[in-house]
């Protein structure tokens, strides 16, 4: 088969923030791409573009992935979570996001999304982690600004706030 | 840094992917988690025409215990494979070696199989294969065959896996009772590809070790599996010969050096964490597996 074939572009449904959108883009968009180019989700970062860094975290039915492994063309059928499906109200944060805002979370934020949704998943599943296990939690991802200490300093006052929330 | 382009295919079934397999031949991969093939594609170190994205295949998310077996179908996760207590239970080493794969974030995309499939020798699950005596179930256009883990790894990125045939479940063999396992290995930043790992699997018989054998990450081309009997069988299981032990291990592997460690390095590391390991199994109250 022909290289044109190859790259022609696939209609593809996508299931973002709870939004179903469709696009045309050809198989090897990156779901990362897709998200940012095709249906200007800009909130989701690309740093490394090899699954290093992190800042490309989405949550893929409710488990972090990194969108920059992923084809858009295999996303479908999931449900996508991009940092503005967590929280795009700066008057209404998330406990995650209000927890690195309070703590000094963030410098530059070009990492910062990749840790909410990183952090998020987390709590949903372990709501009460210790320092370590925090620490462990965000070992997944990379930020050049910080030393992470303010960001496990933010992990563990995010479950902290999502406590109060429910209490 | 974009893949190049390529025909995605989505089968329904085993037998269409290797269809579609047979096909297009030596121009066709298998896409299942990903979490090693996009980088590779990213950066352009692999550029195949067409990928077979096995994600919609049906039947390939098992994950049955049986008395002889951990199987572990084609799309269990990494991270499934980790929260299977039954698994866990079984062959306690799948957990003990799972965890040690990259990140949370990756073992949730991350097949087990894929892993296996993909060979590398810095990967955690192929020496758990090795060490285990798994056997790799693999469909093909001509119909099913059955691989033991010892004749399925011929080199790094390399099995004896034909372009038109496809792993759709590993067997995992389960360790005879009183078997203790360990899993350890060293990386410089925490998810990285390790320096060296070993996985380790040691036969208590009372107060006295029977036998014991251990399997490499990133120090050995193929996970290939080293008999340490000839050092600690019929010692006590609380003064074992670890220095005999370290030795027989620096004579086995056979590490490369890179950018982030010389082979000296890598092959003292990987002797050091197995004497390290080893020294755990005397404290160890239960027996891992039935």
């Amino acid at each position: 088969m022909s290289a044109p074939a190859a790259d022609a572009p696939l209609p593809m449904t996508l299931q973002v923030n709870g939004v179903v959108r469709t696009l045309s883009a050809p198989a090897r968009r990156l779901l990362s791409d897709a998200l940012r180019h095709d249906l200007g989700l800009t909130g989701t970062h690309v740093g490394c573009e090899h699954g290093v860094c992190g800042a490309c975290t989405v949550l893929v039915d409710g488990e972090p992935a990194r969108s920059c492994l992923m084809f858009a063309v295999s996303a479908q059928g999931h449900a996508i979570t991009t940092v503005e499906g967590v929280g795009d109200d700066p008057a209404a944060l998330s406990p995650v996001q209000q927890a690195l805002a309070e703590c000094h979370g963030l410098q530059c934020g070009f990492c910062t999304p990749g840790f909410v949704t990183t952090i998020t998943a987390y709590l949903d599943e372990h709501p009460d982690p210790t320092e370590d296990e925090a620490r462990e939690a965000i070992s997944g991802n990379l930020c050049r600004c910080t030393g992470y200490q303010n960001i496990v300093k933010a992990v563990l006052r995010a479950a902290e706030l999502r406590r109060e929330e429910r209490a | 840094m974009k893949p190049a382009p390529f025909v995605h295919h989505a089968p329904r079934t085993v037998e269409e992917a290797v269809a579609v397999l047979a096909q297009v031949g030596t121009d066709g991969k298998v896409l299942a988690g990903g979490q090693s093939l996009v980088p590779l594609l990213s950066m352009r170190l692999a550029t195949p025409g067409h990928l077979v994205d096995i994600g919609g295949v049906t039947g390939l998310d098992g994950l049955d215990v049986t008395d002889e077996h951990v199987r572990v179908g084609a799309l269990v996760r990494h991270a499934g494979l980790e929260r299977h207590d039954g698994a866990a239970a079984a062959l306690p080493l799948l957990r003990q070696a799972v965890r040690h794969v990259a990140h949370p974030a990756i073992r949730t995309r991350g097949t087990t199989v894929g892993s296996i499939a993909h060979a590398d020798p810095a990967g955690e699950m192929p020496a758990v294969a090795a060490l285990t005596g798994a056997v790799v179930e693999v469909v093909g256009q001509g119909g099913a065959r059955e691989v033991a883990a010892a004749d399925f790894f011929v080199g790094p990125l390399e099995t004896t896996l034909a372009p038109d045939e496809m792993v759709v479940a590993v067997r995992f063999g389960r360790l005879p009772a009183g078997t203790r396992t360990r899993f350890t290995e060293s990386a410089r930043r925490s998810g990285d590809y390790a320096l060296a790992g070993v996985a380790l699997a040691v036969q208590v018989d009372g107060a006295t070790v029977a036998g014991a054998r251990a399997s490499f990450v990133s120090v050995t081309p193929v996970p290939d599996v080293l008999d340490l009997t000839p050092a600690v069988g019929g010692h006590p299981v609380d003064d074992l010969p670890l220095d005999a032990v370290a030795d027989a291990v620096a004579a086995h592997v056979d590490p490369d050096s890179d950018i982030h460690a010389g082979a000296d390095y890598r092959r003292m590391l990987a002797a050091e964490l197995t004497r390290r390991a080893l020294a755990t199994v005397t404290t160890e109250v239960t027996v891992g597996a039935a």
